[in-house]
């Protein structure tokens, strides 16, 4: 796969994937008209070609790689499907139009070429992904779970009936939407000088009220749970765009670590795409260590989060100081803590002492 | 206090009409048609004219509810064109059980002389009505009667006889009579009879009206008959202690030799004289007790045969007496003449009166018993021949399948002869795929003896037990396909299990037949869905291709911004011929 700029603005980025779909297409109409059956090749996405790369922090693929071809007969079913799904993104591109993954799915019947279910029609969607270099919001197709963001962002719209308006995006108390519209705008102005990502909605929601974005001068970015891919790229793009530094706040306990972690350096499951990670992101809290040194209600931990801290302990994205010392100490205390957890001190508590306390600690 | 009494064949049977197939009403009308259309089949086999078959039955006193013919009183005529009956056993053949023509040795439908003779007898017990029979054997006349048995006395009742005259030189027998019956639960198994009937007889014509007016044809295909049998002597390994006795008290033959030779099958000179002399049956003269003539004799009948003796003259061959030390003449030979084979000195001492034999009628009983077991026991007899057999054969068991199956693929064997206790028999076996043959959970199984289709007691069948026990798997055969095998098995004597002639026992020979021949054309069905599996798959390749490439050439075409699509005529050609080379 070529490694394209990285700083392309939105219309670039647009007018990168038609060509590459273009190409694409040209290459398979090139191959039938001297009479071979097209093929393509791409990376493998098998468990055995996914690596960790210290370097850029992320999982990527190793250079094994598949073909598919028209000729072989269990190839031509999902190739077709490909090839379609490629026009599928081409003309939702031209057109402006998004869509889900959901739409995707039923999109196809109109062109009598079912797909028997969701998860296939799904990794069909990862296919053209691998093939193409780009993330399905490129290809705008994005997922139905919504995350939200609110600070002093001024954005501007691309989208179709918007182009060229802008927002700010503390317009609203309860934080814009990050949806397709927000995704595809760009950046127009900002004055704020960092950005804290939280993993729950109460909490966002407290934030906005103790008007932790002014105190802070910070961007809030709700996550809601673990961040949608187009969230970890917003998220990468406040990084890298406006050079904001990132800080997450999740629950204390290896689920919340994880959260964090993969904002910070992705999954292998999206080892083909990059542009996902933010690797200078920092995990700020509820650490192991803060349940102790705050004194926080906690909950014993059970098995499944026993046994889930072993697994982290030997995944390589784990490999950092802070990240080692966090699940050694988890698996000793033998305790979790949720966000909500400092409520004992006070309402205001997190914010007034815990957050400038962590702010500095992590920064 | 007990009291005794004795009863006649027909009143056994009277009392015990189910062990022939009449249980119940709707099972009595079956069994009624189909012992007469055996008969009649029987009949023309005989005369080797392609069998007309008429079948009539009419209601007479039925109850009739929403529009089915239920339990009540019927009347059966059937008619055909056979070899007619000759006009003093009419009455016999009708009215007295355990009589009939077919006891011989020969394959026929009929064996037991009693079928016929049930369906009238149970007729009458249910209606109290004379049964009528009109016959002819081309001649003149047309012989009919009105009879009725005297079930008590096993005897035929003849209420009326009339001759007519023959114009038309007509041949055959009509019977006609009435009986109770259950034509509504009769029905399926009638017309599955029939169409069974009219398979294993494809050279048979076959009309049959129904109560309610309705006319079945079963047209036949051919006029081809399969040759037909000719009557055979029990073989020696089949006879038992009676049938000796028996044959002992009818013998003109004098001696043993003779006896073996003329009343059993396949016995010659050479075979009779080596087995009495195994079973101890020849008695020889002392060596000593020669004269000098019968010397002479001797060796001028030693010189006869000079390819076995050479250089032998009166004097040497008296010196050679004069020293023995055997008194046993057959034993003097074998030890002088070492190089000879025994039957050679057999043949020449009897040719010679040197042995003999008892004179048959004389053997005393210990003796028969001696020598029907040593018969069973002696391994130079010839096998049976086939001879008394009458298969359908390969090309008229096609026939008769395509006829009423009209399968996709059939595929047909005839094994070889072969025995079981001294009975000749032979195994005919197809398996035929789709067409009309439906699909059930279960392959189906038609099975024939002696050309009579087996309808009843199916799992008890040996056929059927050695089709369940086989591995169908491996001849890709799976219970959802539409699939019929058919066994047919000829023997003089088949082995039924009962007299109603509904399944075959089992016998290893038999079951080993049956196997060997179901296995034959398994693999033949084998090769057939090999085939057709592949060429399925083939199609639903193309048929794949012929979908997709289009697509991706259109959405290709879309993508790469063009105007035309690219050309995919070559690419699904070079698809189709994968198909045609493997083909
Ligand atoms: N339609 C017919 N044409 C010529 N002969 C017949 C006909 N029907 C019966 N017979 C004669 O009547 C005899 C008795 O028939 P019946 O059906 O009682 O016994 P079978 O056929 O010999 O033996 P089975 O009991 O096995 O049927 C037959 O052997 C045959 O000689
Ligand atoms: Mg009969």
């Amino acid at each position: 796969m070529k490694n394209r700029e990285i700083e392309i603005s939105v219309k670039e980025r647009r007018k990168e994937v038609l060509r590459n779909l273009r190409r694409f297409g040209g290459r398979l109409y090139n191959q039938m008209e001297k009479g071979i059956f097209p093929r393509i090749r791409m990376p493998s996405r098998s468990t055995e070609n996914i690596f960790y790369s210290p370097e850029l922090r992320q999982y990527i693929l190793g250079d094994k790689t598949v073909r598919r071809s028209a000729r072989n007969i269990r190839h031509i079913r999902p190739f077709t499907q490909l090839v379609w799904a490629g026009y599928f993104a081409s003309e939702l591109t031209k057109n402006r139009k998004t869509s889900t993954l959901r739409d995707v799915y039923y999109s196809a019947q109109a062109y009598d070429m079912s797909f028997k279910d969701q998860a296939e029609s799904n990794s069909i969607v990862t296919d053209l992904e691998t093939v193409m270099g780009f993330s399905r919001e490129d290809f705008k197709v994005f997922p139905e779970e919504r995350s939200a963001i609110f600070g002093d962002l001024t954005i501007e719209y691309t989208v179709p009936g918007y182009e060229g308006k802008q927002l700010n995006l503390m317009s609203h108390p309860d934080g814009v939407m990050i949806g397709p519209a927000l995704t595809s705008s760009e950046f127009a102005q900002t004055r704020a000088d960092k950005v804290i990502a939280i993993e729950k909605g109460g909490l966002f929601t407290r934030f906005i009220e103790e008007r932790v974005h002014k105190k802070f001068n910070a961007l809030l970015v709700l996550t809601a749970g673990q961040a949608p891919r187009a969230t970890r790229h917003f998220i990468h793009r406040l990084n890298k765009e406006l050079d904001l530094p990132v800080f997450i706040f999740t629950d204390g306990d290896p689920w919340g670590m994880h959260i964090a972690m993969v904002i910070i350096s992705g999954s292998a499951n999206a080892a083909h795409l990059r542009e996902l990670t933010t690797p200078d992101a920092k995990w700020s809290g509820v650490w192991a260590t803060d349940i102790v040194d705050y004194k926080l209600p906690s909950d014993p931990l059970t098995e499944v989060d026993i046994k889930r801290l072993h697994e982290l302990e030997k995944d390589p994205r784990y490999e950092g100081e802070l990240w080692r010392r966090e699940t050694q100490k988890f698996l000793s205390i033998k305790k979790k803590a949720e966000q909500e957890a400092f409520s004992r001190y006070g309402l205001t508590y997190i914010v007034d002492e815990y957050l400038p306390a962590k702010l500095e600690e992590t920064d | 206090m007990v009291t005794f009494e004795e009863i006649s064949p027909a009143d056994f049977f009277y009392r015990n009409r189910d062990i022939a197939g009449f249980t119940n009403p709707a099972r009595a009308i079956f069994s009624s048609i189909r012992e007469l259309v055996e008969n009649a089949l029987d009949a023309s086999d005989l005369s080797n004219i392609p069998p007309e078959i008429y079948i009539r039955l009419s209601q007479e006193d039925a109850e009739e509810t929403q529009g089915e013919l239920g339990v009540g009183v019927y009347r059966l005529r059937v008619m055909d064109n056979g070899s007619g009956i000759p006009a003093r056993h009419i009455p016999s053949a009708f009215g007295q059980v355990l009589f009939g023509s077919k006891y011989k040795l020969k394959q026929a439908r009929g064996t037991f002389g009693l079928g016929g003779t049930m369906a009238v007898l149970y007729g009458q017990i249910t209606t109290h009505k004379p049964v009528e029979v009109k016959s002819s054997t081309g001649t003149s006349k047309i012989y009919e009667y009105k009879l009725m048995i005297d079930i008590q006395r096993n005897r035929p009742l003849i209420l009326d006889r009339k001759i007519r005259r023959n114009k038309e030189q007509w041949r055959g027998t009509i019977v006609e009579f009435s009986l109770e019956g259950d034509y509504f639960r009769a029905v399926s198994k009638i017309l599955e009879y029939l169409k069974q009937t009219a398979l294993v007889t494809p050279y048979a014509d076959i009309k049959f009206v129904d109560p309610k007016g309705r006319l079945y044809l079963f047209t036949r295909a051919t006029k081809k008959m399969p040759p037909p049998p000719k009557e055979t002597l029990p073989h020696p390994y089949g006879v038992d202690v009676e049938t000796i006795q028996r044959l002992i008290r009818v013998t003109e033959c004098q001696n043993m030799v003779g006896f073996m030779q003329k009343h059993f099958h396949r016995v010659g000179g050479g075979i009779s004289l080596s087995f009495l002399e195994f079973a101890g049956f020849i008695k020889s003269e002392d060596p000593k007790r020669l004269k000098h003539e019968d010397v002479v004799r001797l060796v001028h009948m030693m010189k006869k045969s000079k390819k076995f003796f050479d250089d032998v003259n009166v004097e040497k061959v008296g010196r050679l007496i004069k020293t023995a030390h055997s008194r046993n003449m057959l034993e003097f030979m074998e030890t002088h003449f070492p190089k000879v084979d025994k039957n050679v000195i057999l043949r020449l001492l009897l040719a010679a009166g040197f042995i003999k034999t008892k004179d048959p009628r004389k053997l005393r009983s210990d003796e028969v018993v001696r020598l029907v077991r040593m018969m069973k026991r002696f391994n130079g007899f010839l096998p049976p021949d086939a001879s008394c057999l009458s298969p359908l054969g390969e090309e008229l068991l096609e026939t008769g399948i395509l006829k009423e199956l009209r399968p996709e693929f059939i595929a047909v064997s005839q094994r070889k002869p072969s025995t079981y206790s001294g009975h000749p028999f032979i195994v005919e076996t197809a398996i035929a795929y789709g067409g009309n043959i439906p699909k059930k959970d279960d392959i189906l199984i038609y099975r024939f003896a002696n050309r009579i289709p087996l309808l009843y007691d199916e799992a008890s069948d040996v056929s059927v037990r050695v089709i369940k026990s086989m591995n169908w798997r491996r001849y890709k055969v799976t219970p959802d396909m539409p699939i019929a095998i058919l066994v047919h098995v000829c023997s003089t004597k088949v082995p039924y299990k009962t007299v109603g002639k509904e399944f075959i026992a089992d016998r290893p020979e038999v079951n080993g037949e049956i196997l060997n021949g179901i296995r034959e054309v398994a693999r033949e069905l084998q090769k057939f869905l090999t085939k057709r599996e592949y060429v399925e798959k083939e199609r639903r390749r193309l048929t794949v291709f012929s979908k997709y490439l289009p697509k991706i050439a259109r959405f290709s075409t879309n993508l790469a911004g063009k105007k035309e699509e690219p050309n995919i005529e070559l690419l699904l050609r070079s698809v189709k011929k994968i198909e045609e080379q493997g083909d």
